[in-house]
């Protein structure tokens, strides 16, 4: 197994495999980077296959299962809608997660010899990892699909329970190691992993989810490298690890552009009030940190000028460089092609057009990136955050479609909110700033946005995408 | 124990060149990286079908088949929906 030409097969695997994602540079690179990625998973399968070849008696269960799901798998991946992504790669995700567990126990309870001292360890990582993973998934994949609710679920006694299971499951993982058979120790942790993933899962909720997505992808991968352990598989191992410190890497991206710890956002338990994204819904009970009354009169114009849609329109009309800043409320709306579709009719009569992207924009990281490519903007003119904040100033208006907590100056001039240091876009910034949300709630952080109440600011709340399609044919 | 030292040293390869490779990706293919990512975790394919290199019990047997099925649900679809998702991409 570890003679030079295996060592070689699997080192070329993993180069292949690291080619391809060193391709995510432009989007041509990393559609070559997919599929790179793609054959050298099915090198590595085959390869081991060659090694350790299956079973005749078990062949036809093995092919029925792969080619049934894959077939499965691929009519979903190729048909579903779009903006149902964050929802299927949750999904995705907690199966990969089941399956790291399903190994793991097989691995362990089969007729196989007895598992050493590393396989088994590394076994109750699996399976913990995987179980939890698994129902975590499952819950985020619901939420992003709206199942269930967005906003945090907390029960009583939440850290209390979590830190119940925890000990729970160290102690069912250590029972494994007692003699005899260490299928009910497994068993049992599994179950007590699949609550803590739920509990964990449930409890965060709204603008944390791109946090909790690539977490969950970083503990699957965790998983498989676990899972790579237990059956010393190298390829399993690179593969699992990559996608590991992937996972990693976003979850801090995430982290860092809220000015959040991870702790702070999984032990948070923070429950806001108002979810901006939710509230078509619900409308919440009014809380401590909003003025009830004020921004409530905001929607009535005090401006002498009338109604907001025309001086929306004017302000369109005129403007030489426009800034769009999308945010959740876009995806909920539906209205990335009345979005794109108005600042193609703008560009073409000689607007400079340009879009804000704010990292945590949307429900997972990139979110708004791929519903703006859906609707065919190039994506030439997307600008993340630093590249584009400091031409807020020079631009006539700001357009903001959905987004509420990331164009919020309160976190850079209000201390002790929960957005308070969070870095945001400077909309507020620009000579107009046109507002397409739904309502003037808070996002969801429940911090105001003073935004409304500046004068420059031109207020169209409303269903985005009815507001859109009523300027743009103003603007016809 | 040399089987352990090995599997350490390309966990922690792997961690570390992933890690270079990764800090790289621009933010625009953030979603495009994660699905293909998850794909990848969902190498735990190789694993479920080794299961099928060894004699197995029936209620063994349908576990594995399980596992072969939901890894492949992952890797089929992780890749066939990061492919799509690039493919929007465009230039004008």
């Amino acid at each position: 197994m570890n003679n030079a030409a295996n060592i070689a097969v699997d080192i070329a695997i993993i180069l292949v495999l690291i080619a391809g994602i060193s391709r995510f540079r432009t989007p041509a690179g990393a559609r070559f980077g997919n599929a790179m990625a793609a054959l050298a998973l099915l090198f590595a399968v085959a390869v081991a296959l060659y090694r350790n070849p299956i079973l005749s008696s078990n062949a036809a269960l093995a092919a029925l299962a792969l080619a049934a799901s894959s077939l499965a798998a691929w009519r979903v991946s190729a048909n579903i809608n779009m903006t149902r992504i964050p929802s299927l790669v949750a999904f995705q995700n907690g199966a990969g997660g089941l399956a790291a567990l399903l190994v793991a126990i097989v691995e362990m309870s089969g007729a196989g010899p007895a598992p050493g001292a590393v396989a088994s360890a590394a076994a109750a990582v699996s399976v913990s990892l995987g179980a939890a993973t698994f129902s975590g998934s499952m819950i985020a994949s619901l939420k992003l699909a709206g199942k269930i609710r967005q906003t945090p679920t907390v029960i009583p006694g939440h850290n209390i329970a979590l830190l119940v299971l925890s000990a729970a499951c160290a102690a069912a993982a250590a029972l494994m190691f007692a003699p005899g058979d260490p299928t009910s120790a497994l068993v049992s942790l599994a179950f007590l992993s699949l609550a803590f993933g739920a509990l964990f899962s449930i409890r965060i909720g709204g603008a944390d989810m791109p946090v909790l997505i690539s977490f969950l992808n970083a503990a699957t991968g965790m998983a498989a490298a676990f899972c790579g352990i237990v059956i010393q598989n190298r390829l399993l191992i690179a593969c699992g690890a990559v996608v590991a410190s992937s996972g990693f890497i976003l979850t801090m991206v995430m982290c860092r552009a809220m000015n959040r710890s991870l702790m702070n956002i999984i032990a948070g338990g923070k429950a806001p009030a108002r979810a901006h994204a939710s509230s078509s819904a619900t409308v919440s009970s009014p809380e401590t940190t909003a003025e009830p009354s004020a921004p409530v009169d905001v929607s009535q114009p005090e401006q002498p000028e009338a109604d907001p849609h025309s001086r929306a329109a004017d302000a369109l009309r005129d403007a030489k460089k426009l800034i769009v800043i999308p945010g959740y409320g876009m995806a909920i709306a539906q209205a990335q092609s009345e979005t794109v579709a108005l600042a193609g009719m703008l560009e073409q009569a000689g607007t400079e057009v340009k879009y804000a992207v704010h990292p945590v924009a949307g429900r997972m990281p990139g979110h708004m990136h791929v519903l703006l490519a859906e609707a065919d903007v190039d994506y030439d003119k997307l600008f993340e955050m630093d590249d584009i904040n400091a031409e807020f100033a020079e631009t006539d208006v700001a357009l903001i479609v959905g987004a509420c907590d990331v164009v919020n100056p309160a976190a850079k001039e209000k201390e002790g909110t929960p957005i308070s240091g969070m870095p945001v876009l400077n909309a507020g910034d620009a000579r107009s700033v046109i507002v397409c949300n739904f309502d003037d709630k808070p996002g969801y952080s429940g911090v105001p946005n003073p935004i409304y109440e500046r004068p420059n600011a031109i207020l169209l709340f409303g269903d985005a995408k009815a507001t859109l399609a009523s300027l743009i044919a103003e603007l016809k | 124990m040399s089987d352990l030292l090995v599997m350490l040293v390309v966990f922690a390869a792997s961690s570390a060149i992933g890690y270079a490779m990764i800090s790289k990706v621009p933010q625009r293919l953030h979603t495009p990286l994660m699905s293909m990512t998850n794909a990848i975790s969902a190498s735990t394919i190789i694993a479920a079908l080794l299961l099928f290199s060894s004699k197995l019990d029936s209620p063994h047997k349908v576990l594995a088949a399980a596992a072969v099925a939901l890894a492949a649900f992952n890797v089929v679809g992780g890749f066939t929906v990061t492919g799509r998702m690039l493919k929007m991409f465009k230039k004008q």
